[in-house]
C-alpha cells in the first residue's frame, strides 16, 4: 500500500484538546468532528486542507485525553496518515483500532517541511520525500497490530474471536 | 525471576507465571468503565461486534460525569445512550445524576476497584486506581467495546520507572505537588508507554487521597499506569469497602527498572504548573505576580475530602477576592454529604465560593466555569493545554487545593502561608 500527500507540519506535544476541543465532544458524529479538527491549533487548517494531506509532527503526538474522537476527527477530515517522532500511548492504540495509519519516524519528523509532497510505502517501511528526494525508514508495525489491521480493525478482530469461541 | 508490582498484576491476569517488558499479553479485566463522552462511541462499536451481551453485568461501569447534569441537548442524548444501554444490559454499576460523581473519585469510593485488580477505562485518568495497588490504564472507546464483549484486553507489558521519595513532606505539600514536580523533571512524555512506580518513606506516609492525586497524573507524563504498593493505609481504605476479594502485590527488591529517580521530599515546595503544559511546574514562591480571574477546586485529581478540608481550612473566615470566581466541585455525592456534615460547605459558601454538584465540568472546558478570552484560572485539575478550560487565549495554572484557595483570596497566585 502507498500513501501520497502534501504535508501539514506540527510541533511536539500536540494534545487531543488541540486536535478536537472538548466543546465538540457532545457528539461522536465523524463528519461533525471533522469540521472542527485542529481548528484551535491551526486556524489555517480548515480552509487550506485537501483530502489526502498528511500530518507530520514532533514527539508525543496525541497526548492528553483518551478521546477516540481525536483520531476519528483526523481520519474523517480526510488526513491520509500521521507521521510523528513518537505518539502518546492511548492515541497510538486508538489510531490502530479505528484504522488511521500512523508511522513513527524521528528522522522524517525532523526533516520533512510544511508543504512537502510525501509518499509512504507502507509495505517496505519507507517514507519518500518527493520534494527533496530524501528517504526515511519508519518503525515496523508490531505483529499484533498487523493482525488487527489484517482483520480490518479491532472490532472485526474481536467479532472473529467471539465466533471462534462460540464454535468451540 | 524478580518482577515489579505492575508485572506481577499483569502476569496474574494473563494466567502466566511471569511476564517481561515488551511482551504482548491477553489479560483478564476485573472492571471496565466508560463515561458520557467515551461510552457512546463504545456502545456503537460494541453493537457492531454482535456479542450476545456484556461479559459480566457487574463489571461494566458507566458513569456520566463530564457534561452532567446535562448542559445541552446533544450531551443529554449522549447520557441517554448510556442510560438505555445500562437498562438493556441490566448493568449493576450505572450511576445516575444524584448518586453519581466523577468516575475516578466514585469507583474507588464505591469499592469497585481493589488492590491487585486490572482495570481499563475509556478515560485517560483511569490510571488513578494505581493508588490502591491496582494496574489501571486509560484506553479509547473501541478498546472499551472489545473489553465489554470479551472481558479481556491486549496489553504490552511496560517497562517500569521507580520514583523514590525520601524525607518528610513539607507543610502544604501533597501528592499533587510531588507529581507536578516529577512531570516538571521528566517532561510530559518522560514516562511514555512506561509504568510509574512511586515509593519511599514520604509515599508510605502519604494519605489515600494524596496517592490518588499522584497516580491520577501519571498520564500527564505519558505513563501507562501509576502505581503504589498497597500497605496499611490502603488496607484501612479498602477494608469493608471493597466489593470483591483483593490481593496485595509488591515489587521484588531486585526487580528491574528502566530508570530510578530519587528525590528528597523535604526539598519540594508547593508547585504551580504554568501554561500550557503540566511540565511547566515551578515552586509557588517563584511564580511572581500572576493575577487570576477564577479558581477551580475539584476534579478527579483533587475533588476528595482531604482536598475540600484543606481548601476550607484556608477559606474559613476569609473572603474570595472581588475579582475572582471560586468554583468548588466535590468529587462525589458522598464527598458532598461528608463536607456538609463537617461544615465545610458552609465555610466555602460564606467565603464566596460557588459550590457545584459533582461533575468534571470546567476541567475539560465542558461547562460550569468556562474562561473568556484573556482570562486566567488557577485550578486543582490536571491539564493546562491551550484552550483546555475555554478560549484559546485563556490560561490555566495547575496547583494543589491550598494554593488554589489562597490564590482565590488574594486574587493572584499565592501560597497558603500568605493568608494564614
Amino acid at each position: 500500500m502507498e500513501i501520497k500527500g502534501r504535508v501539514w507540519k506540527y510541533g511536539s506535544d500536540v494534545d487531543t484538546d488541540a486536535i478536537i476541543p472538548a466543546r465538540y465532544l457532545n457528539t461522536s458524529d465523524p463528519e461533525e468532528l471533522a469540521r472542527h479538527c485542529m481548528e484551535d491549533a491551526d486556524p489555517a487548517f480548515p480552509a487550506g486542507f485537501r483530502a489526502g494531506d498528511i500530518f507530520v509532527a514532533g514527539k508525543n503526538f496525541g497526548c492528553g485525553s483518551s478521546r477516540e474522537h481525536a483520531p476519528i476527527a483526523i481520519k474523517a477530515a480526510g488526513v491520509s496518515c500521521v507521521i510523528a517522532r513518537t505518539f502518546a500511548r492511548i492515541f497510538y492504540r486508538n489510531a490502530f483500532n479505528i484504522g488511521l495509519p500512523i508511522f513513527e519516524s524521528p528522522e522524517a519528523a525532523e526533516d520533512i517541511h510544511e508543504g512537502d509532497e510525501v509518499l509512504v510505502d507502507v509495505d517496505s517501511g519507507v517514507i519518500n520525500n518527493l520534494t527533496t528526494g530524501k528517504t526515511y525508514r519508519f518503525a515496523p508495525v508490531p505483529p499484533f497490530m498487523q493482525q488487527i489491521i489484517a482483520a480490518g480493525g479491532l472490532i472485526n478482530y474481536v467479532a472473529n474471536k467471539l465466533d471462534v469461541r462460540s464454535e468451540k | 525471576m524478580p518482577m515489579t508490582i505492575t508485572e506481577k498484576i499483569l502476569a496474574a491476569h494473563a494466567g502466566r507465571e511471569k511476564v517481561e517488558p515488551g511482551e504482548l499479553i491477553n489479560a483478564r479485566v476485573d472492571l471496565v468503565l466508560g463515561n458520557d463522552i467515551t461510552a457512546p462511541v463504545a456502545i456503537k462499536e460494541f453493537e457492531k461486534i454482535g456479542a450476545p451481551g456484556v461479559f459480566d453485568r457487574e463489571r461494566v461501569a458507566l458513569v456520566p460525569d463530564h457534561f452532567v447534569p446535562n448542559k445541552d441537548i446533544k450531551s443529554a442524548e449522549q447520557s441517554k445512550q448510556l442510560r438505555e444501554f445500562a437498562r438493556e444490559h441490566n448493568l449493576v454499576n450505572y450511576f445516575e445524576v444524584g448518586v453519581s460523581g466523577i468516575e475516578h473519585c466514585l469507583l474507588p469510593e464505591q469499592g469497585l476497584v481493589g488492590p491487585g485488580d486490572l482495570v481499563i477505562g475509556a478515560d485517560s485518568h483511569t490510571c488513578t486506581y494505581g493508588a490502591l495497588g491496582a494496574f489501571s490504564t486509560g484506553v479509547g472507546s473501541t478498546d472499551l467495546a472489545a473489553a465489554m464483549a470479551l472481558g479481556e484486553t491486549w496489553l504490552k507489558v511496560p517497562e517500569s520507572i521507580k520514583f523514590i521519595f525520601d524525607g518528610e513532606l513539607q507543610p502544604w505539600v501533597g501528592g499533587k505537588d510531588l507529581i507536578l514536580h516529577i512531570i516538571g523533571d521528566i517532561g510530559v512524555d518522560g514516562a511514555l508507554y512506561q509504568a510509574m512506580e512511586f515509593a519511599g518513606p514520604a509515599i508510605e506516609k502519604l494519605s489515600m487521597d494524596g496517592r490518588f492525586s499522584m497516580c491520577n497524573m501519571a498520564i500527564e507524563a505519558g505513563g501507562k499506569n501509576g502505581i503504589i504498593a498497597p500497605d496499611e493505609i490502603t488496607r484501612a481504605y479498602v477494608e469493608g469497602r471493597c466489593k470483591r476479594p483483593y490481593k496485595f502485590y509488591k515489587s521484588d527488591p531486585d526487580a528491574r527498572y528502566a530508570r530510578v529517580y530519587r528525590y528528597d521530599a523535604s526539598q519540594i515546595e508547593p508547585q504551580v504548573a504554568f501554561p500550557h503544559l503540566p511540565e511547566n511546574s515551578r515552586p509557588v514562591r517563584e511564580a511572581g505576580h500572576v493575577e487570576i480571574d477564577q479558581s477551580v477546586i475539584g476534579s478527579c485529581t483533587n475533588g476528595r475530602m482531604e482536598d475540600l478540608r484543606e481548601a476550607a481550612n484556608i477559606l474559613k473566615g476569609r473572603q474570595v477576592h472581588k475579582n475572582v470566581r471560586l468554583i468548588v466541585l466535590p468529587g462525589t455525592q458522598e464527598i458532598y454529604l461528608q463536607a456538609l456534615r463537617e461544615g465545610l460547605i458552609e465555610i466555602l459558601v460564606k467565603a464566596g465560593a460557588a459550590v457545584s454538584t459533582p461533575t468534571c465540568g470546567p476541567c475539560l472546558g465542558g461547562h460550569m466555569g468556562i474562561l473568556a478570552k484573556g482570562e486566567r484560572c488557577i485550578a486543582t485539575t490536571n491539564r493546562n493545554f491551550v484552550g483546555r478550560m475555554g478560549h484559546t487565549e485563556s490560561e490555566v495554572y495547575l496547583s494543589n487545593p491550598a494554593v488554589a484557595a489562597a490564590s482565590a483570596i488574594l486574587g493572584r497566585i499565592a501560597g497558603p502561608w500568605e493568608v494564614l
